[in-house]
């Protein structure tokens, strides 16, 4: 548990720090993402090292996004103002994204002469 | 002062209050959750945000406060962000059996989402750091977030953006692909996960395994490419 959480952990950081030093647009826990997936390729036990605690994090990934949802609370003027705008937004981009990508997928799949 | 006063404001001061708040809302969350048989419709997280909103508008209590006991919660999310690479790469075998659908199912179902996000957004007369805030809501929170900041959006007004998108997704998704069709599980699944991130992968994994395992990739993937993309995007467009 110790040593998976600080291999996540210092992965993180080394994003963060890459992230601010070199002025980059990606998020530190993005580059710490990928850092992880190259060090996973390289070193073989890695990946049973870190994937029970990964998974832990990972299957309750979704308590993680309340503190974050909450603020909205602080935006309650801006959600008045904009509500019924932002609501059409989000129903229709998810729709078309929804519907872009399988159909760009299937039609991929096809002119590369899959059979499925 | 009466007691409870004091006690009230000795609670305030500290963290617990509001952690354990947080910890007993997204259990009454998950809990209905599981009662509604895993419905998209009872989010857990939905609930636990109502439910905590609730309290601190009922308690008069600001959002600061609030967050001196959450952040420790908050703070998880930069080392689940990193954890993603673990399922990514236990999925890269299918990564290399479908490179070019996924590759191009990834481009444009990322755009298609910021661009139409945006683009309704405006002619729905939304304007200014609000809608700057629109753009990065189908990747998933973490990088959302991080996004949302660095572009000039309102993070907490994302994070609400992209927990709404993966509730509409999760819903959607089923009724909108069988009109539409598609019976490859993996088309469908990758195409869920860019979409609609953690939430849609959720739903995805509950229809079909192998549509789950190509919504984690998907959601993996668009994370990296959202964080990329949009603040060249937001660049050309604001």
């Amino acid at each position: 548990m110790i040593w998976p959480l600080a291999i996540l952990l210092g992965c993180q950081l080394s994003g963060e720090v890459a992230s601010r030093a070199l002025g980059l647009p990606v998020p530190g826990p993005v580059i710490g993402m990928v850092l992880l997936l190259v060090l996973m390729a390289l070193f073989r036990p890695l990946p049973e090292k870190v994937a029970p605690t990964a998974q832990v994090i990972l299957g309750n990934l979704s308590l993680l996004f309340v503190p974050a949802g909450v603020g909205i609370v602080s935006q309650l003027d801006k959600v008045a103002q904009y509500g019924p705008g932002l609501l059409a937004a989000l129903l229709g981009s998810t729709l078309l994204a929804l519907a872009a990508g399988v159909v760009t997928f299937r039609l991929v799949a096809r002119l590369t002469g899959e059979r499925t | 002062m009466s007691d409870f006063a004091r006690l009230w404001i000795y609670l305030q001061q500290g963290p617990l209050l509001w952690l354990t708040v947080t910890l007993i809302a997204y259990g009454i969350g998950d809990f209905l959750f599981l009662k509604a048989r895993r419905s998209p419709w009872v989010n857990p997280v939905l609930v636990a945000v109502v439910l905590i909103s609730v309290a601190l508008v009922g308690t008069g209590t600001d959002y600061e406060t609030y967050f001196q006991g959450a952040q420790f919660v908050h703070f998880l999310l930069g080392p689940a962000t990193v954890a993603l690479a673990v399922p990514l790469f236990a999925n890269l075998r299918h990564v290399r059996s479908a490179l070019l659908p996924m590759t191009a199912a990834l481009i444009v179902g990322s755009l298609v989402a910021m661009l139409s996000a945006v683009g309704i957004g405006w002619l729905c007369g939304v304007r200014g750091e609000v809608l700057v805030s629109l753009l990065p809501k189908s990747a998933t929170s973490p990088v959302a977030l991080g996004v949302a900041e660095t572009i000039g959006g309102i993070p907490a007004l994302t994070a609400a953006m992209v927990i709404l998108t993966g509730i509409i997704g999760a819903v959607v998704v089923t009724p909108l692909y069988n009109a539409l069709g598609v019976t490859d599980w993996r088309a469908r699944g990758f195409a869920t996960g860019v979409a609609a991130h953690g939430i849609g992968t959720a739903r995805a994994f509950q229809v079909n395994d192998t549509a789950g395992a190509f919504a984690g990739i998907g959601m993996g993937l668009n994370a990296l490419l959202t964080a990329l993309l949009a603040p060249a995007v937001a660049h050309w467009l604001f």
